[in-house]
């Protein structure tokens, strides 16, 4: 254990002096977490948008609890597409750390007087998966509650507010969220193992965030609807999903692989 | 301590290491040999543990390759061929780092004894990325050497260093001997070899020879010893060759030049046997082949 601490305070002493991956930890979640906000503090404040209210299509009024109808209806729809991009943050930041992290090893040649001390290959690969997730779960649930204090605020005496706290959400969050961060890190190891430019590892890791805009024009286009059996459903797939890219990564990520197939 | 038997390294078609038999006594200074692509840094990664042999077995300080690997990783030291620092880290982060994983009881204490042994406690807090290659290379020795492990593997430690800071490296791997450590050396530098190293191994994916320098220029050239005559002639070189333990004597200029399997008891006759025929002997040395000649000779024929 004590290993797999050295490992994660290593790799943010290392990774946090690169501003690209500062970056993304800091203003990612920021920009993410203003727009839902900004939704709700223009649809608050204009008037035009409580008069044209009433002629919301059936699937709005579908997404929103009975006792929330009409302009409200409209503001849970409008902040839910934003919501789904909130769920970039676990995706982007653990992509961006873990290909600086070991792209970086990789150019410094500093994999193998790393391998060559007494930690195991999973030791090394949790402290630095760990690494890569801990800061992006903070700044999703750090994201998510100033999102809601800040909604809180702006709405107060509304009853919308339970609807951004209700199950479909909170499974986002807590669960998928987690998942996805393992998913991206798990994700850029396996491209980490041949790519030498940790720019290029980044690039091609963020490929991973294309399922989430899928969902979000999905849900644009009215082809989803992100209720709370899309959530759970989504939650299991991307477990699966997570088994298989753990799994490719451990193989890849195994001593003898790094030193003499890792382009 | 470093035993191993038949140690074979394939990689899919290509053989890296042929089986490798070699025992290297605690405490001794060896050199391993040969040219690029020989194997050599194969060979270390398997004695290190960090890649596995496709056959034969090797131990290191009594811990089975394959079966103890975080052992003998905990036992051995390493210095690759690139220091492979952090650079944004200062210098004592890097070791703190190490000294962590190694798992030693005094990080701390262990970081500013290697820091100031080699000259870098002043520049502790500096970030790698502005250290020289020679700081960055003696940083890496610390690196390999904090946990006070019982073998130390040395990969190119010279390489690319000037003059100064190779000297320098060269007195700290002295030291470190002294100290009772068993240190394996892969090198270039056969000068460096040959002034460190107790024995040498010439190896070009299988083991050609294995001795000390002196042995090595023995078996490969014979032992030389040059007379520096007034009259060196022809009727002198014949007299010394017609010698039953003479190889071969040959007339360069105002010297002859006798092969001989034991200089220091033959010599003595040599020289009397010189004087009864007249000759005016002004010096008397033994010719030294440089390593370099005796490795590009065991290279070639390999």
């Amino acid at each position: 254990m004590k290993k797999i601490q050295t490992i994660i305070r290593k790799e943010w002493s290392e990774v946090f002096k690169n501003r690209l991956v500062l970056f993304t930890v800091a203003f990612l979640p920021l920009i993410l977490t203003a727009i839902p906000l900004g939704i709700i503090y223009a649809t608050t404040t204009s008037a035009d948008f409580a008069s044209g209210a009433g002629d919301l299509p059936e699937q709005f009024n579908a997404m929103c609890p009975p006792e929330i109808a009409g302009g409200e209806c409209f503001q849970v729809f409008m902040v839910s597409q934003f919501m789904i991009m909130f769920m970039i943050i676990p995706l982007a930041i653990p992509a961006s750390i873990s290909s600086y992290s070991i792209v970086g090893e990789k150019i410094n040649r500093s994999l193998e007087p790393l391998l060559a001390t007494p930690i195991t290959t999973a030791e090394l690969l949790v402290g630095k998966s760990l690494a890569a997730i801990i800061p992006a779960l903070i700044a999703t649930w750090a994201g998510f509650t100033i999102f809601i204090v800040g909604a809180w605020i702006m709405l107060s005496g509304s009853g919308i507010i339970s609807s951004f706290l209700d199950g479909r959400w909170l499974v986002a969050i807590f669960v998928i969220g987690p998942l996805m961060a393992l998913s991206a890190v798990a994700f850029s190891v396996i491209i980490s193992s041949r790519v030498n430019d940790p720019r290029v590892a980044e690039q091609v890791s963020m490929i991973i965030i294309l399922p989430v805009l899928a969902v979000f024009f999905g849900q644009l286009g009215g082809i989803i609807v992100l209720n709370i059996g899309f959530m759970i459903a989504s939650a299991f797939v991307l477990a699966i999903v997570d088994g298989l890219l753990v799994y490719l990564a451990v193989r890849l990520f195994q001593r003898e692989s790094i030193l003499t197939r890792w382009k | 301590m470093i035993k191993t038997e038949n140690l074979t390294k394939k990689f899919e078609q290509i053989t890296a290491v042929e089986n490798l038999s070699l025992e290297i006594p605690e405490g001794e200074v060896f050199g391993f040999l040969g040219p690029n692509g020989a194997g050599k840094t194969t060979t270390v990664r398997m004695l290190t543990s960090l890649i596995s042999p496709t056959q034969g077995s090797a131990s290191v300080n009594g811990f089975t390759i394959g079966q103890q690997d975080i052992d003998i990783r905990r036992s051995v030291g390493l210095l690759t061929e690139t220091p492979g620092m952090y650079d944004n880290l200062s210098a004592e982060r890097n070791l703190d780092i190490y000294a962590r994983l190694y798992e030693v009881q005094d990080p701390a204490g262990q970081v500013e004894k290697y820091l100031r042994f080699l000259g870098l406690w002043e520049r502790r807090g500096d970030p790698a990325a502005t250290f020289s290659k020679g700081m960055k290379q003696k940083l890496a020795i610390a690196r390999a050497l904090l946990h006070e492990p019982r073998t130390v593997f040395l990969d190119e430690p010279t390489a690319g260093l000037d003059p100064e800071a190779a000297r320098l490296v060269r007195d700290f791997i002295l030291e470190i001997k002294e100290q009772g450590r068993t240190i394996f050396i892969c090198t270039h530098n056969l000068d460096e070899a040959d002034r460190l190293c107790d024995r040498i191994g010439v190896f070009k994916t299988q083991l050609l020879v294995v001795d000390s320098p002196a042995q090595l220029r023995a078996q490969v050239f014979g032992r030389k010893v040059v007379f520096h005559l007034l009259n060196a002639d022809e009727a002198l070189a014949d007299k010394l060759g017609s010698q039953p333990y003479v190889t071969e004597a040959r007339l360069i200029d105002n010297k002859i030049v006798v092969t001989v399997d034991d200089p220091e008891t033959h010599n003595p006759d040599l020289i009397r046997l010189l004087v009864a025929e007249g000759a005016q002997v002004q010096f008397v040395g033994e010719l030294r082949r440089s390593l370099e000649d005796v490795y590009l000779q065991l290279v070639k024929n390999a």
